[in-house]
Formats: C-alpha cells, structure tokens, sequence
C-alpha cells in the first residue's frame, strides 16, 4: 500500500468517524503498512461464528470434492436390490438411495459440486459485473446512468428460458454455461442495489472531498464508493446463493441444465419434493447440505462484512 | 422532477422497442416450433398452419407485422390456447396475480421490515438469532418445496383451508398461496433491512444526529430508517414486477387461474404471441417499477437528485 | 375496503359457479355438480382442434357424434340412431334421431355434419385429426387442398338422412364416429362469431351438456342442456372441470373432496392408495404403449438389427413398470397393446426366456456387431422433462453398461425434443402412443414408409404392402391376421423398443356411479350420477 492510498483511506476517515462513537467498537488503529486484506483476516479471525462457518464450508467443499472417491458406488451405478431404500448398512447405502437405486450419499456429493460451483461462479460473476456496473452507473450519472440502466431494464425484460436455449444452440450443452446464463442474470438485482447506494453516497462530505482534492473517479469508485457498499453487496450475496442454486435446479428440469446421471442439489431437492410423503430422506439430505451451507455462507457474510467495513478500519 | 419523470417515460419507448424487437428474434431463433408435438401433423397440414399465422413469410416481415398489429393493440391469438387472444389471456389471469402477488408483498413489508429493524437495533442478541435463523430458514427452502407441505398440512391433514382453487379470489383460498409466496419475501426483506440498517447506524450522520442529543428513537424513525430502505426498495422494484406476474410453481401447487405460468408455458410450447404478450407486459412493468423506484430514491434521501 | 370487495367478487363467483366447497358442504337444494380434474388446461374447445383428452373429456360431454359412446366405452347410437352398411362396405346410411337439439333449440340436422366434415377437411383450419375422415371418399385430397370440399363423400339425403361414401372399406369406421373430431359443429354459431364461436355465451352444442363457463386455467362449467334428447337421462345438474397439471395437488384436493374425480394420481402416492383408500382407487390397462423409438435412417448407428434385438433382450421390463413407474404396467413385448379389440399379435420370442439366457444372447449379438464392455458401443438416449418417464432412459442406460453399451443422456423440453424426432436428429427417443381409436392399424400405422409420426424412419416394402392388404380387407378375422403378419415383421426387425402398455390410475368418489373402467378412459359425465343421499 502506498502512502498516497492511506492519506486518502485516512481522509475518509477522519469525515466519517466523529469522536465518541459507541457502535461499532473503536478498534486499535492496525500498525503502519498492514495491508487491507491481511487487517481484515486478522478481524475476521476473531469472529468465531464466522470461523466456525468458515471451516463448515471448507469441510463441506472436501466432502464433495473427495468423498465421492472413497463411496463404493458410482454416480450412476444402481443397486438393483435398493430401489429408493431409507438409510441402511445394508449395501452401505449410509444415507438411503434415490427412486432410481442410486446411492443418496453419492449423487448428494457429486451435486455439492455442482451447486457449489454453479454459485460460487455465477455468485462471482453478478458480484463483479453488478457492483462496478452499480457504482459506474451512479457515479458518473446524469445521462450515462440513465443509459446504463434503461439497459438492466432491458437485460430484465428479456425472456430469459430463450436466452438459454439459445446459448445452448450456440454453444452446445455444456455445464460452464448455465454458470454464465445465471450470472448474466443475476447481475441485475446487484447493479441497482448498488447503484441505489451509490447515489446516497456520492453526496456525502467525504466523497466530494476526495473529488475536490482531485483523486481520479477510478480510484474514488473503487476505494470509498464500493467499500462503503459492501455491507448490503455482501448480504445480497448471501442471498444469490440460494437463488442461483435453485435457478440451476429450474433450468436442468427443463433439460437446459445439468444432465443424467450428472446431478445438483437443487435436482435433488426438486426430485427429492416429489417423494416427500414416502421417502422424506431423498428431500431432507440435500435440503440439509443447502439450508447448512446457506447458514455458514451467512455468518461468514456478516463476519466479512464487519472485517471489511472502511469506517471500523 | 416532473420533468424527470417525463423524460423517463419517454425513455421508456426506444427501450421497449428494443426489448421487442431482440425477444422477437431471440424467440424465432430458438429451435422447436409451436406445432412440434406429441402428434407429428402431415406436412400439408402444418404448411397451412404456418399459412395461416403468416410463418411462411420471411422474418423481417412477420417482425414489421406484428409491430404493426402491437401498435393497434393487438397481441394476435395464442398458438395454444386457441380460443383466446393473448390480450384475453393477460387480462384474464392478470388480476388474479396482481392479487396474490400485492398481498404477498404486502405481507412481505409488514412483517420483514420490523423483523430487520428489530434484529439490527438488537444486533447479535438472541432475538437477532433468531428473527436471522428464521429468514435463512425462509431463504433455504425453496416455494417449490413450502408450497405443497402448506397444502398437505394445512389444506389436507387439518383440513382448516382449501388445498387449492382460486374460488373468485375468496380470503380462504387466498391464505395458504400468499403464505407461501410471502415467505421468502419476509426472508428476503428481513436480511437486506438488517444488513443497511447496520450500515446507517454506524455511519457519519446518525452520530452526528445522536451527538446532537437526539433519542434513539428519533434518531431511528428520523434519520436512520429512511436512508436503511434504499437497498431494499432497489430490490423491491423488479422484485414486484416479478411477484405480480404470478408465479408457476405456486399457479400449479394451489391450482390459481393466474399469469405465471404463460411466462414457462408460452416458452415451452414456443407460443410465439403469448411469449411476446408476456414479454411486452413484463417489460412495462420493470420499467414503471424501476421508475418509482428512482423517485422513491429522493423521496427517501433528500441528497439523491436527477440533474438532467 | 379492499377485504370486502373481494369477498364481493368471490360470491358473485361461487353463484355463477356453485364454486368448489368442501365435500357435504352443499346445501339440499343444491344439485348435483360433479367436480372433474381434468389433466390440463385445453387448446381449445372447437371439438374439430382438440387433441388431448383433457379436450376431448369436454368436448365429448358438450357435443354428439353420429356414433356415443356408453359408461363402458361401448359404442352406442348417437345421433344416429341406426345406420346401414352396404354389402361392400363402401356406403354407409345414418337415420339422425328426429328429436336431435341445438342448445339453441333447432334441429341437428344431416347438414349438420356435411358442414363439419368439410371444415374438419379444410386446409384452412389446420386440424390435426383431419385423417381420421380419410378412409372418407376424397378426404385426402380435400385436405391437402388438392380438390374442392363439396367433392367430399358425405351427402345429405334429407333433413335425417346421411349417406358417407368410403375410398375402401373400413372396419373401424364406426369407431371414427365417436371421436368429437367428427362430431356436428353449429354452423350458425361459428358463422356469427369466428374464432370467437366457442366461447361461453357464443358456443351452441348437440349434447348433453353446454358452456356456461371458461376461466382460462382456472375452471370450465357447463350445465345440463335441456334441448338434449336424453336430457332426462342426465342426472347431474352441471360439471366443472378443473384443468389440474400437478398430481399431488390433484391428489390434494381430492382428499377434501374439492374434486369428485382425478385423472392422475402421484406415483409415490400408489401403495398408500391402494391401502388407504382402495374404493376410489382404479388402476385400469389403457390403449398406449410406451416405446422407444430407434432412429433406423440410413448413416444411423441403430440400422443395424442385431444392436436393437440386443437393447431389446438386455431391458428388464419388470424392473421398470415394479420399480420405477411403480404402476405394474403390462410390460411390453410388441406394439399393439392385448387390449385391442379383435386382434390377437405376436409377442418377441425371448419374451419368457430367463434373464440370463437373454443377457448372454445379448452380449453375443453385441460382439458380432463388434461391440463389448472393452469397446464400448456410444449411444444417445432424447427423452422430454416429464416427471413421470423421466427416470426410465435413467434406469436403460444402467440396463444396457453389462452390454458394453456408454449411453449419454439428452433430456429436452417437449418442443426441442420433437422438433429433434421430426429432423431424424437422434439415436434412441421416448414414442408414446396412446390410441385415438380402438384398432391395431392404429399402432401398427405408425411404422409405414413415410407417415408423419413413423419416428425411427423404419421403411419396409413387405411391412406397407401387408398394412396395405390390410387395409383392403373386409373380412375382420382376415385383416387381423394380415396385421399380425405385418407386427411379426416388426419384431422380427427388433424395429423398436417397447417397453410397457399403459396403464391409467385414477381416483373415482365413491358417492359416484354411472363411472366404470374402460381401456379407451372415456367417462362422459352423462352416465355419472350422485348415490343418493351423498351430494344432492
């Protein structure tokens, strides 16, 4: 970090931390050169539910990506014997089998890996793309915020099952896409939320400030606009997750998703409805695996958000 | 901010037409076609057909065909509900979303915003546990999953309300659907309102208010919660396009004569009219929402303003 | 304020459509309704453009052919009260019942039908079972605009007087005229209000009962028509039918006794029906068959026979209808279904060998096409996204690995798929065919040279020429065997893939009668009726 980057990040600072403030705790001043990433590291260390969460996602994240080695069974090997079967040794079918005698535990795991990676992609693209978007379109404003959004406008309005089938024609079936269709969706909601701010934002003491002393526009969006967004971007985040997960589940029933015998927990959880009266284990594995990776992705949330909030810096 | 808004919906013709235009051809470029069926038609039938709905005309023409009908108001017949016209149809089914979808969210504000305010102002408290472990709840379970267990246990095994049927819209045929598209909304709503509250508590202005010797509850009412909303309107706005429209998954669950399932069906029987009807109306509908949305934005924080 | 006006709306609706109340609930005076599920919302109720059966459950009710049919599915007379057939079979004479009624009040007449014959035929309207009225004299060719309509074969004599003259004579013709694709349309209806015709107010119609309702996707009313002829036969006051796509909700809701009759019941539902409620329960064999088609066009990895025969040997059929569809279908062993009427076929020979026996045919048939688990033969299985039959191609693919057979999995909504089926774009793909009359050439139809819905492109010159000679024979016995001839060849060419007959569980209250099973599912809400004392 160069000594031109503090002055400012102390700039803001001083404007927007008054004296005697109770809420959030003052915390020490870090040391001169510790870097704004490592200073949050060292914050979120200290929030265990967050590490807590953290090490959940991690071992989560290893269970998918190892475990469906050590499994005697194979994504698509039936058991012929088992056909949608409750939790048994018997077969070592640990957590049941499916409609079709596939091995719950199995397919449960191969889907984390899906809808990991289907979240973690398109949650990463909508990030990117909507929060420069947001804050380009707000700053700048005037006509080119107003262009910038007519065209979200535009993006939202478009029917989005024929953006996909028409990626597919294009681009052939392929995993990596839907990642981007979804992304390319989920951008809208994370551009306007963050633009909504932008505009609050913009106005106040220290953002004129900065713009007064002359620090190029680039360097005001990206170090006191989008920080003092994250807050609401991170929550946002959060809440893609879900609906990225569930998105993907929509568009593989439609045949535009992931394919047989490939599988994702949000299929899981969508075939898994269907049996819920006579076999609620196929519901309730891959609910759990969601509804447990959705509250750690929270807590973490908030625990970023609290390491990374510019004003408690 | 007339004129704003004037200027607005000016704006808001090039940027339908442009959303008519590329679902247009996004949709005609799609493979499949209405009459791919079950049933394969004789070759001779399936020309007459396409006759009929002037298909066999080159693409540029049938696009300045139905630009020309559109502009009549006339949103042609739909390809599978032969018997109504796509106008028919939205009209039809439209209030009854509008309905389902405007107590939903309605629900939504009353018992999500307070639920977020409360668990900001008790931040890491139990209550704030609990209101936030209830939300992930909300978040983590899909509608297509809450819908049924709410029509099996409530519709079927307690037998208090209707498992289905829209019955004219009567109040109880109402409950368990809008329960159900309501609680992610609460979800929702609840989270993003706790995040920016937080977020405006700790800021530079809410200190100076409460360094000028305000209560709290001024400080809150006054100053925090008005700035808190920005985030939660942003979402809000195509969110009410969306919920408004009606959605399929609660549409086929409770059996509800509304729109949103044209949005799945239209596309999946390549209903060529109806696809278009639905985009044309969702497209007015983001585009007023996210107007009121920006108005809202000054109305909200005095600081937001439209230069130009 | 709000509240109350919709409760306002809400009674107006209950009056208009003595609305869905919990079963019992209806007051003495109330009469009969019976609330049908009814699969799905229908594409239109023009009797000559439906397809489906949740049209033709409605269209059958509202309108009558020349021919009806009774509570089990039996022909019966119609409009036509008796008809006479010409020693060679070519020219058949309908005497229309004298007291047959419009809605409006006026007489059904022989006019009535040469109308609707003619707009069925017209290129114009496009309707998709115009063939049914082929084996009529110039029917074809009036449809494919090649000829003018008054040159179609059907004349009316006098007011209650038809005479139709057939190409070549047909045995199943009779059965042609209980299909409300050939039912009388009201010319003066569809004269006053265009496309507009069917809609409640506009539509008039022939039978038991007529429209006074249509919320799109919501619900269909129709009450009892007083101008029928039988109309003191009818008992029910009126039907709603109820356009239910979920089968759980359907289920649902018959619990509650919102619906008195559901078409569908939820496969994870069976074995708790079937204990718990075993009255209403029937589960009866249909006219379908549920096979797959085998893409034999010419570059097609699958023109060769003994892969087929192979696929066919290797799928355990019982596995499928015990475990996955878990409706204990009649697996399949050819294409024509056992319960067609007069027609007695043949089965694939391995039909009752034991698993083992057939497995090792199996892999023998795959190694001399050169293929093994070693060399993995690479196939593609097209299926549409349909909770019901989706987890089958799941189920072959596994079937089919001891093969050394690598199946890829291609799910696509139903336009993308068929689309696939009609360009020959695709290995292996689902063909489910339910009959639209009961006779074999009604399956057997669909693998002749060039026939729109002859999927695998299967093409056999002895196959035609035997349908062909079919199709010429008057003798019935004759003509079954002629047509078993041609299955044979069928079975012998391993020319596709079935894999079960069809069968239908459905819910029935039983507070009704009047409702028996039937292979053709046909319950015209005519025959139906409260006991008393349980709904009126």
């Amino acid at each position: 970090m160069t000594s031109h980057t503090s002055t400012h990040d102390g700039f803001e600072d001083r404007h927007d931390r008054p004296a005697g403030n109770p809420n959030p705790p003052p915390e020490p001043d870090p040391g001169p050169g510790e870097s704004l990433g490592r200073e949050a590291w060292r914050r979120l260390r200290q929030n265990h539910a967050a590490m807590f969460s953290l090490g959940l996602l991690v071992v989560i994240t290893i269970a998918c990506v190892a475990g469906p080695w050590l499994s005697p069974w194979g994504l698509a090997d039936v058991d012929w014997n088992a056909f949608g079967v409750p939790p048994t040794l018997e077969g070592m079918h640990l957590l049941g089998t499916d409609a079709n005698g596939r091995d719950l535990l199995t397919r449960t795991l191969y889907g984390g890996r899906v809808s990991l990676s289907v979240a973690l992609v398109a949650t990463v693209v909508s990030l990117v793309i909507g929060v420069l978007y947001g804050a380009i379109s707000g700053y700048v404003g005037g006509r080119t915020d107003n262009l910038m959004m007519r065209f979200v406008d535009i993006m939202y309005s478009l029917p989005f099952m024929f953006l996909v089938i028409l990626l597919m024609v294009v681009f052939g079936r392929n995993i990596f896409l839907i990642y981007a269709a979804i992304g390319a969706v989920e951008w809208l909601d994370m551009a306007r939320i963050v633009r909504g701010q932008t505009l609050a934002l913009k106005r106040r003491e220290f953002i004129e400030a900065a713009h007064a002393l002359g620090v190029k526009d680039s360097r005001i969006i990206t170090r006191h606009l989008i920080p003092n967004t994250l807050g609401p971007v991170i929550i946002y985040v959060t809440l893609t997750v879900p609906k990225v997960i569930l998105l993907e589940s929509f568009l593989s029933f439609l045949g535009l998703g992931v394919q047989e015998p490939l599988t994702s927990w949000g299929v899981l959880i969508s075939e898994g409805t269907d049996q819920m009266q006579s076999a609620p284990w196929m519901l309730l594995v891959p609910a759990v695996c969601l509804a447990l990776t959705l509250f750690c992705l929270n807590f973490l949330g908030d625990g970023l958000r609290d390491a990374l909030d510019p004003r408690t810096r | 901010m007339l004129t704003y808004t004037a200027k607005r919906l000016a704006m808001a013709i090039p940027t339908l037409l442009i959303v008519i235009t590329v679902s247009f051809f996004l949709m005609r470029v799609a493979p499949g076609g209405p009459f791919d069926g079950e049933r394969q038609l004789p070759p001779e039938i399936e020309n007459n057909l396409r006759a009929a709905y002037h298909l066999d005309e080159p693409l540029p023409m049938q696009y300045l065909r139905y630009m020309g009908n559109l502009l009549q108001g006339d949103f042609g017949p739909s390809f599978k509900y032969k018997d109504f016209s796509v106008t028919q149809l939205i009209l039809q089914g439209f209030p009854v979303s509008l309905e389902l979808g405007g107590l939903a969210i309605g629900l939504a504000l009353i018992i999500g915003l307070p639920l977020g305010v409360i668990a900001a102002l008790r931040r890491n408290s139990t209550v704030d546990y609990m209101v936030m472990g209830i939300a992930l709840g909300g978040i983590a379970v899909p509608n297509f999953v809450i819908a049924p267990i709410l029509a099996l246990v409530f519709g079927v095994l307690l037998a208090w309300l209707p498992a289905g049927g829209w019955n004219g819209g009567a109040l109880p045929n109402l409950v368990l659907p809008v329960i159900a598209l309501a609680i992610q909304q609460i979800a929702y709503i609840a989270r993003m309102m706790r995040a920016s509250m937080i977020e405006t508590l700790g800021s530079h202005f809410i200190r100076t208010a409460r360094a000028k010797g305000l209560s709290e509850r001024q400080v809150i009412w006054r100053h925090a919660l008005r700035p808190s909303m920005l985030p939660v309107i942003s979402y809000l706005g195509p969110a009410i396009a969306g919920i408004i429209t009606g959605s399929v998954v609660i549409e086929q669950i409770f059996g509800l004569p509304g729109i949103g399932r044209y949005f799945v069906q239209g596309a999946l029987n390549r209903d060529y009219t109806l696809v278009m009807g639905t985009v044309v109306f969702y497209g007015v509908l983001i585009v007023l929402m996210n107007l009121v949305v920006d108005l809202l934005y000054s109305a909200l924080d005095p600081q937001i303003r439209y230069d130009d | 304020m709000r509240l109350t006006t919709l409760m306002g709306v809400g009674a107006l609706c209950a009056l208009l459509a003595t609305g869905p109340l919990p079963a019992g609930a209806g007051e003495p005076d109330e009469a009969a309704v019976l609330h049908r599920a009814n699969g799905a919302e229908p594409s239109s109720l023009d009797p000559q453009l439906g397809t489906g059966s949740w049209e033709s459950n409605i269209t059958g009710d509202l309108f009558e052919g020349l021919l009806a049919r009774d509570a089990a599915g039996e022909l019966i007379p119609g409009v036509a009260q008796r008809w006479d057939v010409s020693a060679d079979g070519l020219t058949y004479t309908f005497h229309l019942r004298e007291n047959a009624r419009w809605s409006d009040g006026t007489p059904v007449t022989a006019g009535d039908f040469v109308y609707a014959w003619r707009r069925l035929l017209s290129p114009e309207l496009g309707a998709a079972y115009a063939y049914l009225l082929f084996p009529v004299a110039n029917a074809r060719a009036i449809n494919h605009g090649e000829q003018a309509a008054e040159t179609l074969g059907v004349q009316a004599v006098d007011e209650h007087t038809l005479t139709v003259t057939l190409t070549r004579p047909t045995g199943y013709f009779p059965e042609l005229l209980a299909h409300p694709s050939t039912f009388p349309v009201p010319e003066q209806a569809i004269r006053a209000h265009g496309s507009r015709w069917t809609q409640p107010g506009n539509m008039v119609s022939n039978g038991a009962f007529e429209l006074t309702e249509w919320v799109s996707h919501g619900h269909i009313t129709a009450r009892r028509n007083a101008d029928f002829h039988d109309a003191a036969g009818v008992s029910l006051q009126a039907v709603t039918y109820y356009p239910i796509d979920d089968a759980r909700a359907a289920l649902n809701r018959f619990r509650t006794g919102e619906m008195d009759m559901i078409d569908s019941v939820p496969t994870d539902r069976l074995d708790w029906a079937r204990r718990s409620m075993p009255r209403a329960l029937h589960v009866s064999p249909m006219l379908g068959t549920f096979y797959f088609a085998f893409n034999q066009r010419e570059g097609s990895v699958l023109t060769d026979r003994r892969i087929r025969e192979a696929l066919n040997l290797a799928t355990r059929r019982r596995i499928i209808t015990e475990r996955i569809t878990r409706l204990d279908q009649p697996p399949a062993w050819s294409l024509v279904p056992d319960a067609i009427d007069h027609y007695d076929g043949p089965r694939f020979d391995f039909a009752d060998s034991p698993l083992e026996e057939r497995m090792a045919r199996a892999r023998q048939l795959m190694q001399d096409a050169g293929y093994s688990p070693a060399h993995p033969l690479k196939l593609t299985i097209d299926y549409i996204t349909n909770p019901e039959t989706r987890r089958i191609p799941v189920a072959l693919a596994a079937m089919w690995q001891p093969l050394g057979v690598d199946v890829t999995l291609i799910n696509s909504d139903a336009a993308v798929y068929y689309a696939k089926l009609r360009q020959g774009d695709f290995q292996i793909g689902m063909a489910p065919w339910v009959a639209d009359y009961n006779d074999a050439s009604n399956f057997l139809d669909l693998f002749r040279s060039g026939v729109p819905n002859n999927h695998s492109g299967y093409h056999h010159p002895a196959y035609d020429r035997l349908m062909a000679e079919a199709g010429e024979t008057l003798d019935p016995g004759k003509r079954a065997r002629l047509m078993a001839d041609a299955e044979q060849r069928l079975l012998d060419d391993a020319a596709l893939l079935p894999l079960y007959f069809y069968v239908r569980a459905v819910m029935v209250s039983p507070r009704l009668t009047g409702w028996q099973e039937n292979p053709l599912d046909i319950h015209p809400s005519r025959w139906i009726r409260f006991r008393s004392g349980t709904g009126q």
